[in-house]
């Protein structure tokens, strides 16, 4: 068992749910409210230095009565210790939790690839939008236990959609928003975007 | 030369027809000297690759100057899956080719969608793209590449000069697909012993 | 020159805690411009369809002259629903799964996913099959390096080594293909064990290469290490301290060529690496220079590693003695009853693991390979993540990339030695 997991328990007092030990890892839950600070205080503490973050992921389960987890791998490399910590979240309700982004620079990308496969959204990301699927992807969040493997829509409606998206929609807003290039991009083009209309495909039925 | 008659009795003079004549110059020019335009996307571009470096060497057939551009290619060559993010991508590369132009599909992924029958794979890129020759194989050996190659000579070999349609540009129709939709849902259906994969328990 | 940002409404994604929209600051132009020339941006798209990628990796880059002002990595363009795949496929029929990935090094994925399922059943391997995959991992790394050599040779304008390096791969997709049958996906181990044991002509043919290696190695090293015009274009360029690595959860050779010694064959050790004698080279600078000393140093340490994996080849089953676990022969299979019975419910319903989760983190040759399974007692996955050490590598170079050329763009993109399979997943 991992010592970090007592130090919680005794830090955070009722934040911390269960902590299961198993196969050599710890792994301890913690309410979706407190996560930050208990993310934090693991990094910043000394004694503690989870100062590598290896993964940022969820994991939604078949039971739909199961909570969907959003899951941490925390890693001292000092002290080559790996604690895991989770948030339970209601796969039914709004999926939120804090972003990390600020504490551990290569959580950029991992939750953005959460929320692109999950749809739970980090707040405080500086750019949270899909990173696997293109932008204006409109079937879903493939991960979900209710995405089905093949997609929702038919496969020539998924190869109509693929081919026909906007120019403009192969650019983030941040791209886009370069001052000097954005006054070189065709008119209508232009208009598309002033009115929020990047996803909008040509020849849709 | 199979159209080559010989006039009796002579042996100074060789008979054939014109077409045949340019048809095998122009046909034999464009096999022998292919300029691919490797569209490698994962496993089958490393096949590619190895196919290009010395043990297998594409060099003698021809391909060894890979074009990046795709203005100065003649055949695409789809080494790898093609997931719906890549689709405008190859089809945009397929209509920067100037004609004569043919399309390699290589590989299982590219052919059919491979082992990856899911939200984010096209079934084949001949949905995107018209396909000449497809090459099996998860990746297909280089040797099985070059019969590829060689098949696609072949091909070219038969074609006819004068014959426009050969040549048509064939761009997505207006309603930006290049298939009818009830095609592409029925070359992208599952075959084969293909029951229990679509079971998560 | 004046720089504008320009505000633009965001439809969907990109709201923070209040519902705003977020805006991204524009970095101010690190290069002192005089205003008289113009200094007007210029935004390229270098991909995803681009020779010197890598693979599909587009790049968006803001110029100004030839100086990268800010590069924008999208990926995605590879992406094949392998994690969703994985929730509808036995733990076995995973690993040609895993093959695909990170297609470079093939083995070694394979591996990974066989630790981790495992680890999750609580699985013991036999010490032959722990030997054996000892050498299937650092075949791999060795092909992975010596493609990562050779592309970035061609990427930097050198085109021999590329031929030197793939002529030595040939020599190893021979080793794979007499092992497994199949060149470049091996689909080399099974829960429990693995697909076949080695021929005999195997240990003779890896030992001759073990001894013959080396000389290509010093060639590659003699043609590059002190050429100037490798020195003058990956010195410098590209630098990560180890405290960014760290912070941007680099690992394998980005990570040691900053400077941080941390190598999961030594930190925490796996099918008994503890008990080899290798080192692990790490740099001092973070540049390319330093990640490409020491990717070609790890070379002739896994050649060391494999020569002592020969000598240390012990005899006896690859498989584990688990008849629930491991196939049962065929001819035991087709003759005894309790064999058939074991035989039809691997084959029919898959090997069940128990209720619980097992993360395994290997060391790749692209970094920290990690499988992580999730399962609610079937045969089926609820849940496998890939931990993929290129995808995460990979987001480093909007950092590592500002300021400099765009051809230093290209040698920082090959550095990060980057397989688009595995960033995508």
């Amino acid at each position: 068992m991992n010592p970090s997991a007592q130090a919680l328990q005794a830090t955070f007092g009722n934040a911390i749910g269960r902590v299961v030990d198993a196969r050599g890892e710890t792994i301890v839950y913690v309410t979706a409210a407190r996560v930050r600070d208990v993310l934090a205080w693991l990094k910043q503490t000394a004694g503690q230095d989870y100062d590598y973050l290896v993964d940022v992921t969820a994991v939604e389960y078949r039971d739909r009565e199961r909570a969907l987890e959003v899951v941490w791998n925390l890693r001292s490399l000092a002290s080559r210790r790996d604690l895991r910590i989770k948030v339970e979240l209601d796969p039914r309700g709004t999926l939120a939790v804090p972003s990390v982004v600020d504490l551990w620079a290569g959580a950029n990308w991992l939750e953005r690839e959460v929320f692109d496969m999950f749809g739970v959204t980090f707040t405080g990301h500086p750019d949270l939008r899909r990173i696997l699927m293109w932008e204006t992807y409109a079937e879903g969040h493939p991960l979900r236990k209710d995405f089905p493997l093949r997609g929702r829509f038919s496969r020539s409606e998924q190869v109509r959609q693929a081919l026909n998206v906007n120019p403009e929609g192969h650019y983030s807003l941040e791209e886009l928003a370069i001052a000097e290039s954005f006054d070189e991009l065709p008119a209508e083009m232009r208009d598309r975007l002033a009115r929020g209309q990047r996803d909008q495909i040509a020849n849709s039925e | 030369m199979k159209h080559l008659e010989t006039v009796k009795g002579s042996d100074n003079w060789l008979t054939t027809k014109f077409t045949a004549l340019v048809n095998w110059a122009v046909n034999q020019s464009r096999a022998n000297s292919l300029w691919p335009m490797p569209f490698g996307t994962a496993c089958c571009a490393i096949e590619f690759m190895a196919t290009a470096a010395s043990r297998f060497d594409l060099a003698r057939f021809g391909m060894e100057r890979q074009a990046f551009s795709p203005r100065q290619s003649d055949v695409l060559i789809c080494a790898g899956r093609l997931p719906f993010k890549l689709a405008p991508v190859i089809r945009r590369i397929y209509d920067q080719m100037p004609q004569p132009k043919w399309v390699i599909s290589m590989g299982a992924c590219a052919s059919t969608g491979g082992i990856f029958d899911n939200y984010a794979m096209v079934q084949g890129i001949d949905t995107v793209v018209p396909v000449d020759v497809y090459v099996p194989g998860c990746p297909p050996r280089p040797e099985g590449l070059l019969y590829g190659i060689l098949m696609l000579h072949k091909k070219i070999k038969g074609e006819d000069l004068f014959d426009p349609s050969l040549r048509t540009e064939h761009l997505l129709n207006d309603k930006g697909l290049r298939l009818p939709p009830e095609q592409i849902d029925e070359i992208s259906e599952p075959f084969g012993n293909s029951v229990h994969q679509f079971r998560s328990a | 020159m004046s720089k504008r940002t320009v505000e633009l409404s965001v439809a969907t994604p990109g709201a923070d805690a209040h519902g705003d929209p977020l805006r991204v600051p524009i970095p101010a132009s690190p290069a002192d411009v005089d205003p008289e020339l113009g200094g007007e941006h210029l935004l390229i798209n270098l991909g995803p369809q681009h020779p010197a990628t890598h693979g599909v990796l587009r790049l968006v880059v803001e110029l100004e002259g030839e100086t990268v002002v800010r590069v924008i990595p999208h990926v995605g363009y590879l992406h094949s629903g392998f994690e969703k795949l994985g929730e509808y496929r036995h733990y076995n029929q995973i690993v040609p799964l895993t093959d695909r990935t990170d297609y470079l090094a093939p083995m070694s994925n394979n591996v990974g996913v066989a630790l981790a399922a495992e680890k999750l059943m609580g699985i013991e391997i036999t010490p032959r099959c722990q030997v054996l995959r000892v050498i299937a991992c650092e075949m791999s790394r060795i092909i992975s390096h010596l493609v990562w050599l050779g592309t970035t040779s061609i990427d930097l304008g050198a085109f021999t080594p590329f031929l030197w390096a793939f002529q030595q791969r040939e020599r190893i997709y021979n080793l794979q293909e007499m092992w497994t049958g199949a060149r470049l996906t091996t689909s080399l181990t099974r829960v429990g064990g693995l697909l076949a044991d080695v021929p005999d002509k195997f240990v003779t043919d890896l030992r001759e290469f073990t001894e013959t290696f080396p000389d290509t190695l010093d060639e590659i090293d003699r043609v590059l290490t002190r050429n100037a015009v490798w020195v003058g274009r990956t010195q410098n360029i590209g630098v990560l301290t180890a405290q960014e690595a760290i912070n941007y959860s680099l690992s394998g050779p980005m990570l040691r060529a900053s400077g941080v010694p941390w190598d999961m064959r030594k930190d925490k050790p796996y099918l008994g690496y503890e008990t080899y004698d290798f080192d692990v080279p790490v740099g001092e600078n973070g540049d390319v220079y330093d990640r490409f000393l020491v990717r070609l140093e790890e070379c002739y340490q896994s050649n060391r590693i494999l020569a002592q994996a020969l000598d240390r080849l012990p005899d006896g089953p690859i498989n584990v003695d688990d008849p629930r676990v491991i196939l049962p022969p065929k001819s035991r299979a087709m003759n005894d009853m309790e064999a058939m019975i074991y035989h039809f419910k691997q084959v029919m319903e898959g090997v069940k693991a128990p209720v619980g989760e097992a993360y395994a983190g290997i060391e790749n040759p692209k970094g920290e390979l990690g499988n992580y399974f999730v399962s609610d007692g079937t045969a089926k996955p609820v849940r496998w993540r890939i931990r993929p050490p290129a995808f995460i590598n990979l987001a480093s170079i909007s950092k590592m990339a500002e300021g400099h050329l765009l051809s230093d763009l290209i040698a920082i993109n090959a550095s990060v030695d980057i397989v688009m399979g595995e960033v995508d997943r």
